[in-house]
This record gives structure tokens, sequence and C-alpha cells, in this order.
């Protein structure tokens, strides 16, 4: 137990900087849902496809960072104003490029991604037809 | 045996190979803004703490090339980059802070302790500065030109060795 009490103190100090970011109070609708259930089923669809800049690893549907609070909020506030969400993502993705969708993109860097299982495909096929041709 | 039978087995000895190896590459976690060479967005500031004026865009189309910092006092490395910003500032260097998610007791605080660089500080309690002008952490820091474009971005705390070169950017920003 009282180690358990220690290591819950140690913690405390090691959030200490965390704790001092949200020594203001989040962004309004960083927690808080839009009335409109329609719109926020949008607003959720595409936060948990944006990813928080500050904990990369994590859509910013699913983390606490403060900053992925003011994202959510900017999210809600935008699709409220009547925004659609592929605006938005456009606007970040203008901002902060593809990091920030975690939508896949056809791009300049990304081609191969999807150019190679249909190449392997054909490939396959390819040797599958030539096999079977010769059995017959 | 046909020595082809071999090559799925290689080609799969390589792409564990390509896997390993970038496993122990370390990890790129800085995201560059894409807003380099576009307007600066609009934004139009409170003070952030009572003895500054707070900050707007429309302050950054006088003329005169400018830097705008983001920080927060809650941020340990903004710290250590203050006496790089008292330097910038003593080369001649105008700077405007945007505080991030900070109360204005803190900020005054942090200016008593590490010395106040700014000209102003605006007050951006929704991170909407810093999500207009594309950056994802503090600190960081932008030259913007005299007519209120973004002409460059530093990444993290500012160094010794980036000194230099905040004024060489902050000096053709100005041509």
């Amino acid at each position: 137990m009282r180690s358990l009490c220690l290591s819950l103190v140690l913690a405390l100090f090691a959030f200490a900087p965390l704790a001092a970011q949200q020594s203001v109070p989040p962004a309004p609708f960083a927690y808080r849902q839009l009335d409109n259930p329609g719109e926020e089923a949008l607003a959720q669809e595409l936060m948990e496809t944006l990813r928080c800049l500050t904990c990369q690893s994590q859509s910013i549907a699913d983390s606490d960072a403060p900053m992925a609070g003011d994202m959510r909020h900017q999210v809600r506030i935008r699709i409220a104003a009547g925004e659609s969400p592929e605006e938005i993502r456009s606007w970040l993705m203008q901002r902060y490029g593809d990091y920030v969708s975690y939508r896949p993109e056809v791009s300049a860097t990304t081609w191969p991604l999807f150019a190679v299982p249909v190449l392997i495909l054909i490939a396959a096929l390819a040797i599958f037809r030539r096999r079977f041709a010769r059995r017959a | 045996m046909s020595w082809r039978l071999w090559l799925p087995l290689l080609a799969f000895a390589g792409f564990l190979g390509l896997a390993a190896y970038q496993l122990t590459q370390p990890r790129d976690e800085i995201v560059e803004s894409r807003m380099i060479g576009k307007a600066l967005p609009y934004f139009d500031l409170e003070p952030a703490t009572a003895s500054l004026p707070g900050a707007a865009s429309d302050d950054f189309k006088d003329g005169q090339p400018r830097l705008l910092n983001i920080w927060a006092s809650w941020c340990l490395p903004c710290i250590a980059e203050a006496p790089q910003l008292e330097r910038l500032r003593n080369e001649g260097a105008t700077i405007v802070g945007v505080a991030i998610r900070d109360r204005p007791e803190d900020v005054a605080r942090f200016l008593e302790r590490h010395g106040n660089p700014y000209a102003a500080i605006g007050s951006d309690d929704l991170s909407e500065v810093q999500l207009g002008i594309g950056s994802s952490g503090v600190p960081e820091t932008f030259v913007i030109t005299g007519t209120g474009k973004i002409a460059y971005q530093h990444i993290g705390d500012i160094r010794e060795r980036d000194v230099p070169i905040l004024l060489e950017k902050l000096r053709e920003a100005g041509e």
C-alpha cells in the first residue's frame, strides 16, 4: 500500500508539466459534444482520422493532450458552422501536410503502396496461368 | 534443385532486413509547417499579460519583418531559449510572442524570472494561431516578412547556433 502511494505521488510529479498545461480550462468544445447528433457524428468520424500532433500515435479523438482538445474544438465549431469534414481535413493538410490525416492519400511518395499490391497480383496471376496452361 | 527455389526466401529475408533496419532508425517526430511562403492567417489576440500589448496579424504588415515566437510559461524548453531570444532582441529583432494556454500571472512571473524580449504577447487559449500557422508544439519561432508573409520556421528551442541563422532569415525577409 505504501509503495502504491509513493508511486502515485511520483506519478503526480512526473505529470506536473502536463498539469501546468491544463491550468487554463480546455477549449469549450474539446470535451463537449455538439447538440445536433448528426453533426456530432460527422465530427466524431473526422476526429478519428486526424492525427494528434503532440502525441503522434493517437487520433485527436483518442488523445487527452491539450492540443488535441483544441483540434477537436476546431473540428466541432467548423462542423457546426456548416463546413464539410473534407473541407476541414484539407484545411489541416494545408498546414501540416499528409501527416495530420490518417486517411490514405495517393501522392508522389505513397503511390508505390497502392501500385505494388496490384503488380504482385498481376505477377501471381501470370505465374498461375503459366502453370495451369502447362498441365492442360 | 533449381537455384530459383531460393528466390522467395531471399525476398522474404530482404524484407525482414529492411524492417529491422527501419526499426533501428530514430523516428522523425518533426512536423514542418506547410504555410511557409503563405500569408499569416488572420488573428487578433488579447494581451497575455497586463504590461504588454496583445498581438494581431495586422501588426505584421507595416513593412518591418518580425519574429513570431510561439511559447508558454509552462514549457521547459522555453526557459532554455529565453537567453537566445534576449540576444536576438539585442541584435535588433522585434519579437512578438503568442502564449499558448497561459494565465496572465504565470506569463508575468515567467518574464520576471527569465527576462522579457517581447514587444507584444498575445494570449492563445485555443491554439488558434498555432493551428492556423501550422505549428505543432512549443516553442516554435517563425520569421514574418514586412508584408505579413511566413518566411521561415524554426522548430524547438533556439540554441546559440540558431541565432545567426534567424538573424540572416530576418534580414532576407526585410529585403
